[in-house]
C-alpha cells in the first residue's frame, strides 16, 4: 500500500521520463540516419521493485527499439540491474514488482508467472550476466550449456543441438569450437567464457537481448570483441539492452542512453545528447569523472562552487638518482609439467622521486609479480631491484625489515588486506609502529591515526569502525590512510580503483594525486585500465606476457604507440569522446 | 548484481541479528541446562544438600520418586546427588580431554602447514593413519599401558580426537596463510613470527572455536563410554561414565541407574552441540 501512495509522488517525474523515452529516439535524426523509424520492441512503463519494503527501483520507463542499444547507466545501488532481472522475470526472492505496462511487442509480460516466463527467456528475451563463470554450470560441457536454450524450448533434436552449438560458438568467434564445445566452463579463459554466455544467449535468436555489464570483467582487448558481437547483434536486428556503469563502453555500443540514480531515471536521450551535453548534474559528474587523456593534471571532481576543474599543483620530480631501478627482472615459476615459466622476462625500469610510474597491461601480463618484486615479497628469479642505488631485492630477509617502512602498498581488494578481527585505529596504529617515528603511547598513536584519516578525506568517527562495515570507497581511504603512517617514498598501488564506482574512483585518484602534491609521494601505478593509467602516470611501461613492450612518457606512448600491441590496445580502448 | 547485492544483503543481515538476540528457544535451553551442569560442577551444594555416598540400605533400589528422583542405587545413596556431584569430573574429562587434543592439533596442524615439504608430507600421513586407526582400540591400548584412571581417560580420549582437529587446523592455517593482510603485515616489514601469532593464528583458530565446542560434548560420551567398560574411575566415584558402569548389574530390575544418568549424558552432549553449532553460525556471520 505505500507503494500505491508513492506512485503520486513521482508520477510527474515519471510521465515526463516516459515521453521523453517515446519521442527521444524517432527524433534523433543523425541516429537513424537514413534507416527507417525504429519499431519499438520492449515497453516498460512505471516500474517499481521493492525488497522488504525498501523501494530500489522507484517507478522507471523506457523503450527498447528493434535494432537499437539501449543502455542503462548508473553506479552500484541505482537499480539497474535489478531493472535488467525484472524485464526477465528474475528479480529474485523476497521481491515486489508493480508495472503499469510491460509489453515486449505485442505481448503483455506483467504478472506472468515462472512457468509463462521460462516460456519467454532464452527465446524472447536473452539474458548475458556479468561473470560467465558463474553463470554458466561448472560441471556441464560448454556445447551443452550454449545449447541449452535449444533443450528447454525444445528445438531440435540432441544431435542438431549439438551441431548447431558449435556453430554458435563459431559465430561469437572461439577458435576451435569443437574442443571448446566439449571442455568445461572452468578450462576456458574469461573471454571465451563469456562469449559462450553470448552464444548461450542469442541461441534461439531472441529479438531482445539483456546485457548486464558483459565487458566489466574482461581485459581490453577481449572486451572489445565482445561488444563487436553485440554490435553485430544488433545491426541483424536485434534490440540490446546494455548495462553498464562503463560510460565509455555505452559510448561505444548504445544509441540511446538512460543514466539511472537511486533507482529513478535521472536523464534520458540519445547517446550523442547525453554524453556531449549532458542536462543532468549527476550526469555530468559521472562524465568528469571518467579519468583519461583530457583529464591530466586536473581534479576528476569538480569542486561543489567551481564551474571549471582544479588544476594540480605538482611537485618537481628529481630526475637525479631514481628512488628504485630494477635491473634486468626475471621471476619463473615452475609449472605441473615441471618446466619453468616464465611470468616476468627481462623487466628493467626506474622511478625517480615525485613521480607516476605506471604499469599496464592485461591479465596474466606479469604486471604484479614485477610489483611483488619491486614490494621484496617475492625474490627474483634473476636481475634485481635497487632502492636509493643500494640492494634491495638481494637484501636477507632481517636487513631488509627495517626498510621495508619506506616502500608502501595499496591493494586491489583493501578488505581482503586488513585482518577481519582489527578496527581502523589498531590497523593505523600497527602501521605507524613501523615507521621511522614510531608513537611513543597510545595518545600519540591515536593523534597520528586521526591525522591520517583527515589526510585521506575520513572524519573521526571512522578511527574505531570496523572495516567491513565502511564503503568500498573509505576502506581504500583506510588502505591509503595506513600505506601512508610509516612515511614512505614509494607506494605501490596494484588496481587501487579497479573495485571502486566510477565517482567513487575519481575521489580515490584525486587523493592520490593531492596526496603527491602535498607530501611528495612516489607512485609505482599498476592498472589494466589506460584510461586511469593516462590521468595518473608521467610515464608508462606497457607489458605483454611478462615483458615491457614499450615505455616511455605517457602522452608519447598514446599518442604515438609504436609496439603493435600497444596500437591493438588503444584501438580496442572505448574512449568517451566528449566536449570538454 | 551490483545494484541487487546491497539491497539483498542488508536485510538478511539484520534477519540473523534479530534471530540471534531472541534466540531460539532450542539455544536457551541448551543453555540453561550447560549452565545447570556448570553450577553443578563448580558448586554442588547449590543445588543438592544430601551427601552423594551417604548409604541408606533400608530405600536401596528405590525407584524415582519425590523424596528421590532419580531413584537410589543398591546401597540406597540418591542418584540425582549423585548425578550432581559426578558433573565436576565429567566436565573436567570431557574439557581436559578436548584442550589436549586441540593442543596436540595446534602443533602439529601448525608445523605441517607452516613448514610445508617433506614434514608437511610426514606429518600428514602419520594423521591420516591415526585418523584411520579405531580411537577405542587406541584408547584400550592405553589404557592397558597405564591403567584405568581419569588422567587416563583424558589422555586416551585427547589422543584419539586429535587427528581430526590437526586436519582442521591445517586446513585453516593453509587458508589463512592466502589472506591479503598476511602479505600486508610482510609489506609493512613484521616479523614471521609476529604474523603468526598476530594474524595467522587468531584468524586460523576463529572458526575452531565451536568446533572445540562441539568437541567437549563427544568427549564426555567417550569417556563415559569407556567408563561403562569398565576402563574409568573406579565405581564408587560419581563420574557419570562410572555411574553407568556401577548401575550396569542391576540393569534388568532398576531401570533408572542406566537410563537417567545415560539421560543427563545425552541431554549435556547435545546441549554442548546446540550452543556450538549456535556459536558457529554466529562466527561464519562475522566473519566473511
Amino acid at each position: 500500500m505505500s507503494i500505491v501512495d508513492d506512485r503520486n509522488d513521482t508520477d510527474g517525474a515519471v510521465a515526463v521520463t516516459a515521453a521523453t523515452a517515446a519521442t527521444a529516439a524517432p527524433a534523433e535524426p543523425g541516429a537513424a540516419g537514413a534507416a527507417p523509424p525504429p519499431v519499438p520492441l520492449l515497453h516498460v512503463e512505471g516500474l517499481r521493485v521493492s525488497f522488504a519494503g525498501t523501494e530500489v527501483v522507484k517507478g522507471i520507463s523506457f523503450t527498447a527499439y528493434a535494432g537499437r542499444c539501449l543502455a542503462i547507466v548508473g553506479e552500484s545501488g541505482s537499480g539497474k540491474s535489478v531493472t535488467a532481472r525484472t524485464v526477465v522475470g528474475l528479480t529474485g526472492a523476497g521481491s515486489e514488482v508493480s508495472v503499469d505496462r510491460l509489453e515486449l511487442g505485442d505481448r503483455d509480460l506483467s504478472g506472468l508467472g515462472e512457468r509463462q516466463w521460462r516460456r519467454i527467456r532464452g527465446k524472447e528475451v536473452g539474458f548475458v550476466l556479468q561473470d560467465a563463470l558463474v553463470s554458466l554450470d561448472q560441471l556441464r560441457k560448454v556445447g551443452h550449456e550454449v545449447a541449452e536454450p535449444l533443450a528447454v524450448h525444445g528445438v531440435g533434436d540432441r544431435r542438431a543441438r549439438a551441431a548447431k552449438a558449435i556453430e554458435l560458438l563459431e559465430s561469437v568467434g572461439v577458435p576451435e569450437p569443437e574442443v571448446r564445445a566439449a571442455q568445461r566452463p572452468y578450462e576456458l579463459s574469461g573471454g571465451l567464457r563469456q562469449r559462450a554466455l553470448i552464444a548461450s544467449a542469442i541461441a534461439l535468436d531472441p529479438p531482445l537481448v539483456i546485457a548486464d555489464e558483459p565487458t566489466t570483467a574482461l581485459d581490453v582487448t577481449v572486451g572489445a570483441q565482445v561488444l563487436d558481437l553485440l554490435a553485430a547483434s544488433k545491426s541483424r536486428g536485434t534490440s540490446i539492452i546494455l548495462i553498464s556503469h562503463d560510460l565509455a563502453v555505452v559510448a561505444r555500443l548504445a544509441d540511446d542512453v538512460a543514466v539511472m540514480k537511486g533507482g529513478e531515471i535521472v536523464e534520458h536521450g540519445p547517446v550523442e545528447d547525453i554524453l556531449r551535453n549532458p542536462q543532468h548534474a549527476y550526469t555530468k559528474a559521472l562524465l568528469d569523472a571518467v579519468p583519461s587523456e583530457h583529464t591530466r593534471g586536473t581534479h576528476l571532481v569538480r569542486p561543489a562552487d567551481g564551474e571549471e576543474k582544479t588544476v594540480r599543483s605538482r611537485r618537481p620530480v628529481d630526475r637525479g638518482r631514481p628512488l628504485i631501478e630494477a635491473r634486468h627482472l626475471v621471476k619463473a615459476f615452475r609449472g605441473p609439467d615441471g618446466k619453468d615459466r616464465e611470468v616476468v622476462r627481462d623487466v628493467s625500469f626506474e622511478v625517480f622521486s615525485g613521480e607516476t610510474l605506471g604499469i599496464v597491461g592485461e591479465s596474466g601480463s606479469g604486471k604484479t609479480t614485477t610489483a611483488r618484486i619491486a614490494l621484496a615479497l617475492t625474490p627474483p628469479t634473476s636481475g634485481e631491484v635497487l632502492l636509493r642505488g643500494e640492494p634491495w631485492s638481494a637484501l636477507g630477509l632481517r636487513q631488509r625489515r627495517p626498510a621495508r617502512s619506506r616502500i608502501g602498498v595499496v591493494y586491489q581488494d583493501p578488505l581482503s588486506s586488513f585482518d577481519p578481527r582489527w578496527s581502523v585505529d589498531r590497523i593505523l596504529a600497527d602501521a605507524l609502529s613501523r615507521g621511522p617515528r614510531p608513537p611513543a603511547n597510545a595518545t600519540e598513536a591515536r593523534r597520528r591515526s586521526l591525522e591520517l584519516l583527515e589526510q585521506v578525506g575520513l572524519g573521526h568517527g571512522h578511527l574505531t569502525s570496523a572495516p567491513l562495515r565502511l564503503s568500498g570507497g573509505q576502506r581504500q581511504r583506510v588502505a591509503i590512510a595506513r600505506a601512508l603512517a610509516p612515511e614512505p617514498e614509494l607506494i605501490v598501488c596494484d588496481e587501487p580503483v579497479s573495485a571502486l564506482d566510477v565517482s567513487v574512483q575519481a575521489q580515490v585518484l584525486d587523493l592520490l594525486t593531492d596526496l603527491q602534491d602535498e607530501l611528495g609521494v612516489t607512485y609505482l601505478f599498476i592498472s589494466h585500465d589506460l584510461g586511469v593509467i593516462h590521468h595518473m602516470c608521467d610515464r608508462i611501461l606497457v607489458m605483454k606476457d611478462g615483458e615491457v613492450v614499450e615505455s616511455g612518457g605517457a602522452d608519447e606512448v598514446f599518442d604515438r604507440p609504436r609496439h603493435p600491441y600497444t596500437q591493438q590496445l588503444l584501438t580496442a580502448l572505448p574512449r568517451l569522446e566528449v566536449a570538454r | 548484481m551490483s545494484a541487487l547485492a546491497p539491497s539483498l544483503r542488508l536485510p538478511v543481515v539484520g534477519l540473523a541479528r534479530l534471530t540471534a538476540l531472541r534466540a531460539r528457544p532450542s539455544t536457551v535451553l541448551a543453555l540453561g541446562f550447560v549452565g545447570l551442569v556448570v553450577v553443578a560442577a563448580v558448586a554442588p551444594g547449590v543445588l543438592t544438600d544430601r551427601s552423594p555416598t551417604a548409604i541408606d540400605f533400608p530405600s536401596a533400589l528405590a525407584a524415582p520418586s519425590w523424596s528421590h528422583p532419580f531413584g537410589t542405587d543398591e546401597v540406597g545413596r540418591d542418584l540425582l546427588t549423585r548425578v550432581i556431584h559426578g558433573a565436576r569430573l565429567s566436565l573436567g574429562i570431557g574439557l581436559g580431554a578436548t584442550a589436549l587434543a586441540m593442543s596436540i592439533a595446534i602443533v602439529l596442524g601448525f608445523a605441517a602447514a607452516l613448514a610445508g615439504g617433506i614434514v608437511d608430507t610426514l606429518i600428514t600421513r602419520v594423521l591420516e593413519v591415526a585418523f584411520a586407526f579405531p580411537a577405542l582400540l587406541l584408547a584400550l591400548l592405553l589404557i592397558a599401558i597405564f591403567g584405568p584412571s581419569a588422567t587416563t581417560q583424558v589422555i586416551a580420549v585427547g589422543i584419539g580426537s586429535a587427528p581430526g582437529y590437526a586436519r582442521m587446523v591445517r586446513g585453516q592455517v593453509l587458508n589463512v596463510r592466502q589472506a591479503g593482510y598476511i602479505e600486508a603485515a610482510a609489506a609493512l616489514g613484521h616479523g614471521r613470527w609476529t604474523v603468526i601469532r598476530r594474524h595467522l593464528f587468531p584468524n586460523a583458530m576463529r572458526p575452531l572455536v565451536a568446533v572445540v565446542t562441539l568437541g567437549v560434548g563427544q568427549s564426555i560420551v567417550w569417556a563415559s563410554s569407556l567408563a561403562f567398560l569398565g576402563l574409568g574411575i573406579a565405581p564408587p566415584n560419581p563420574e557419570w561414565g562410572a555411574l553407568l558402569d556401577a548401575g550396569r548389574l542391576y540393569i534388568t530390575t532398576s531401570w533408572w541407574l542406566e537410563i537417567l544418568p545415560g539421560l543427563v549424558i545425552v541431554v549435556f552432549a547435545v546441549s554442548v552441540t546446540t550452543l556450538g553449532r549456535t556459536l558457529q553460525r554466529r562466527l561464519e556471520g562475522a566473519g566473511r
